[in-house]
């Protein structure tokens, strides 16, 4: 599988902060691959280092195999889609998407001709003739995606491009994009603070947080298999032991984390092959399930209760049970 | 519950100050079609329309006319050129300098007219330049720098910085950038400041006299005028022509600018 | 398939000079700078420093001619009675200038910031920006129109028969005169009239800046409007006066055209200055007079930077 973009331990610094942190990456050629950390943690300036807004301190970055040190962003063949989709305000929606092909010296009707097609790629066919301020977000988005893709990059890059929509729009987008990239096959890289996003769309998820990298891999190896604390607590909630609880549960001195599904809720003494007495705090509903936070041996766990089953009040006193292959072990000492 | 309606005498206040500031001016529109010659006399004797035909053809008029806005065309032009230049390294990146060059380039209008006007003139002697068109300009194109920088700051700061990384990212280089992206957003900022860089020029008196040696641009005219009066109407005549001519720009530059919140000219 | 890093097909000479600029920031600052820095050190400052170099001489008594080594004895000069009076009568002018323009400014720039909706925010707004903008000349001209003799202020003291008020304004000391064109009290409202718009805009401006809801958390804290305005309003409003203060205190000081026009024949910074540089021909003692705005401003600046007016301007 060729190599699309490679980070060898590429750092940035800003004074005396360390915003990107000795990175690793290999992102493969026709790969969906998402950063995920939370802000500051270095994923978008990651980003920025691919398109060539910020140079590294230290380290390299290749680009299909090319150093890209010393690359101005006009001359690498990567197009960034912007979180504030950027677009240019005095140009209608035609002219904004054929930009790139304008400046790369292509005929008028050419041009012109590209972009409806990239235009009809997002689903906005026709809206030439509009303007950026006259488009609702979710409009602008699919320009700024029309915009760049036109281009035929070889590496598409997408900086929070959902932060701004809502929900429904969000969760459709979502769809889209992935049936976008499967079709075009090109190297979709995406920043992302939403994890739930990130485990939907991406082919594989490099975790961020403060400037390193901590766990690459698919989704479900992210979701299920954390390898540190952090992955845990960050995609998806979770239950996470502190080493010395892991010992005396199971002799082995190591964080383990116990997603809340696993977590069951039932009256006293009902099945499992283990169990705890606990006392529940509080419940929120979130539609498919409800979250119930409970105190159990003085520490706080979160429990999910699916539909259907009966909810505990506030103060109840509840049996928490579950299977002993719920525990996920992780690194000691991480 | 009070109320949010201006008391009365609030808004008799605020009226009797907006027409103080506009009286004055409109009273010399009205001395400018009078009859007498010889005195500032009020109420005025008679009305008549001669005295447009005899500044019409009063060849000093012209003169004066003509060398103030060549004077201020030009000058314009290079304190469009210096004052963007300006703005657009301050607002770049946020190098150490910065505070630094704002005070520099707002000197020039912040110290007194004289003093300006007296230190060029020394340099002038100094160096051993005789006065002409280009001392003049010189000086005017120095004080009309800030004008412009204003105007050109405050549109670089709304504009969105990552227009020109867009701009870049999509195969533009830097000259390219400035061209398709940059100029039309800042286009009617600078067009606001030039307007009143050319309204600032146009009017400027204390500098020029000092930098102008035998030539005379309308203000100084207007100035021997005053000092000196030959024919009182026909000074009334071009002051109307002058407050009229200098609505136009700042009209101009307020409609290119409103909507925004620096609206062109209100850091004179 | 072609290199990720790609040749684009613009190769001329200025992408390549694009590429270095985009490598090297500071390189690019630099070559943006140098223009108008060169401008204004060279040709601005330099002849600044130059005038205040000139301040350091003296003039010689006899010969008349610039001596070029370091005294303070012009400094000295600016001590007698009759120049240091004229320092004291400029800034005394200045600051009942100010003065009276933050009064006369106020409700003006209140309405306008509080009251004024729509077309009445631009009507307001014009209205204090074309007489700003509006030749000075004019403006000085058009009080001389106003205050001759023959002028329309006497016809309206003749006409309400209240000439007598204005001899006997006039026979004050001081602020009198023979007419008002001649009289100090007729500099001050010619500067209070050319000055005003540059008050009434960072007021304006500042007083914008109040958020409605601030005055509407006061009423709602119990206090009353005039409560609301004097301990919430005022306060906020201080800055956009300071910084209308520093337009109208540094332009009185330096100005010599209005006085010469409409005023008596004891002089101002401005006029010194100018008959010194003149005729005269003691650079020395001008440059040593034209110093004396300079550091009052200086000072005043300062101290109105320490206040935070620069938000407002």
């Amino acid at each position: 599988m060729t190599s699309a973009v490679r980070f060898t331990g590429a750092s940035r610094h800003f004074g005396s902060v360390r915003a990107v942190d000795e990175v690793d990456i290999d992102i493969a050629e026709g790969e969906f691959f998402a950063m995920l950390g939370p802000s500051g943690s270095g994923k978008t300036t990651c980003l920025r280092l691919i398109a060539g807004f910020e140079q590294p301190t230290s380290g390299d970055i290749s680009i299909f195999g090319q150093s890209a040190q010393g690359v101005p962003p006009y001359r690498r063949q990567v197009n960034t889609v912007f979180q504030d989709y950027a677009l240019f305000p005095h140009l209608n929606v035609l002219d904004n998407v054929a930009y790139g092909l304008m400046i790369a010296g292509m005929p008028k009707a050419e041009r012109h001709r590209a972009a409806e097609e990239a235009l009809e790629l997002v689903a906005l066919p026709g809206y030439g003739k509009r303007k950026p301020s006259e488009l609702s977000g979710g409009q602008r988005q699919r320009v700024a995606l029309a915009r760049a893709l036109v281009n035929k990059p070889k590496v598409l890059l997408l900086d929070e491009p959902l932060g701004a929509l809502d929900l429904k729009l969000r969760e459709q987008m979502q769809e889209e994009l992935k049936v976008l990239q499967r079709k075009l096959g090109i190297t979709f890289v995406f920043v992302t603070h939403d994890q739930g996003e990130a485990l939907s769309m991406a082919d594989r998820v490099a975790v961020f947080n403060e400037g390193k990298i901590v766990q690459v891999g698919k989704p479900e190896d992210i979701y299920y298999r954390p390898e540190v604390p952090f992955v845990a607590d960050f995609v998806g909630s979770s239950n996470v032991l502190p080493p010395a609880r892991t010992e005396q549960r199971i002799g082995k001195r190591c964080p383990a984390a116990r997603r809340p599904e696993a977590v069951k809720i039932g009256a006293v003494g009902t099945v499992g092959s283990e169990g705890h007495a606990a006392v529940v705090r509080a419940t929120s509903f979130i539609g498919a399930a409800t979250r119930v936070s409970v105190t159990m041996d003085g520490t706080a766990m979160i429990a999910l209760v699916p539909k259907g089953q009966a909810l505990p009040a506030i103060g109840d006193q509840v049996h928490l049970s579950w299977d002993a292959d719920d525990l996920h072990l992780m690194e000691p000492g991480a | 519950m009070r109320s949010d309606r201006a008391s009365i005498g609030l808004k008799i206040a605020a009226g009797a100050g907006l027409a103080f500031l506009h009286l004055p001016l409109l009273l010399i529109f009205v001395y400018a079609f009078t009859t007498e010659d010889k005195s500032y006399q009020w109420p005025p004797p008679g009305l008549t329309l001669k005295w447009f035909a005899v500044t019409w053809n009063r060849p000093d008029v012209w003169e004066a006319l003509s060398l103030s806005v060549r004077v201020a065309s030009i000058s314009t032009a290079i304190a469009l050129v210096l004052g963007t230049l300006c703005a657009a390294a301050v607002s770049r990146t946020k190098f150490f300098g910065r505070e630094a060059v704002s005070l520099m380039v707002i000197l020039p209008i912040a110290l007194p007219g004289i003093v300006t006007g007296i230190s060029l003139r020394a340099a002038f002697n100094l160096a051993d330049i005789p006065f002409s068109f280009w001392t003049i300009v010189l000086g005017h194109a120095t004080f009309c720098v800030v004008v412009v920088y204003n105007n050109a700051v405050a549109r670089f700061r709304r504009t969105s910085g990552s227009l020109i990384e867009a701009s870049m990212d999509l195969g533009a280089d830097s000259f390219q950038t400035f061209r398709h992206v940059i100029l039309p957003n800042i286009a009617t900022a600078l067009l606001a400041g030039g307007m009143l860089a050319f309204a600032l020029s146009f009017d400027e008196v204390i500098v020029t006299t000092f930098t102008a040696g035998q030539q005379q641009t309308l203000p100084i005219w207007m100035l021997e005028e005053l000092v000196r009066p030959r024919q009182r109407p026909v000074t009334n005549v071009v002051a109307m022509v002058v407050v009229l001519v200098t609505f136009l720009p700042i009209l101009g530059a307020y409609y290119l600018t409103r909507g925004t919140d620096t609206v062109a000219g209100q850091g004179k | 398939m072609s290199d990720a890093i790609a040749d684009r097909p613009q190769n001329g000479v200025l992408t390549r000079v694009s590429d270095t600029l985009w490598r090297k920031p500071r390189l690019t600052i630099l070559l943006l700078l140098a223009p108008p820095a060169l401008w204004l050190g060279i040709i601005y400052l330099g002849s600044l420093f130059a005038l205040l170099a000139q301040s350091f001489f003296a003039i010689d008594e006899f010969s008349g001619m610039i001596v070029y080594e370091f005294t303070l004895k012009t400094y000295g000069e600016l001590f007698t009675p009759a120049n240091f009076d004229i320092i004291i009568r400029t800034v005394v002018m200045a600051a009942a200038v100010t003065v009276a323009a933050a009064i006369i400014s106020f409700p003006i720039a209140y309405y306008a910031a509080r009251y004024a909706k729509g077309k009445w925010k631009a009507i307001f707004y014009l209205g204090v920006m074309l007489p700003l903008w509006s030749s000075y000349l004019v403006k000085v001209y058009s009080w001389k129109l106003i205050l001759a003799k023959e002028g329309i202020l006497n016809w309206l003291f003749e006409t309400l028969h209240l000439s007598w008020l204005l001899e006997a304004y006039l026979s004050i000391p001081v602020i009198g005169g023979n007419s008002l064109s001649v009289s100090w009290t007729g500099t001050f409202l010619v500067f209070l009239y050319v000055w005003l718009p540059f008050m009434v805009l960072p007021i304006q401006a500042s007083l914008e800046r109040v958020p409605t809801s601030m005055l509407e958390a006061s009423g709602d804290l119990g206090a009353q409007p005039s409560q609301s305005f004097r301990y919430v309003l005022l306060p906020l409003a201080l800055p956009g006066v300071i910084a209308g203060s520093i337009f109208t205190f540094s332009l009185t000081l330096g100005d010599y055209i209005i006085p010469q026009i409409v005023g008596s024949s004891r002089r101002f910074i401005g006029q010194a200055v100018y008959a010194y540089q003149g005729t005269a021909g003691n650079i020395p003692l001008a440059a040593a007079f034209a110093v004396v705005p300079i550091l009052i401003m200086g000072l005043y600046l300062w101290v109105a930077k320490r206040k935070g007016a620069f938000d407002a301007l």
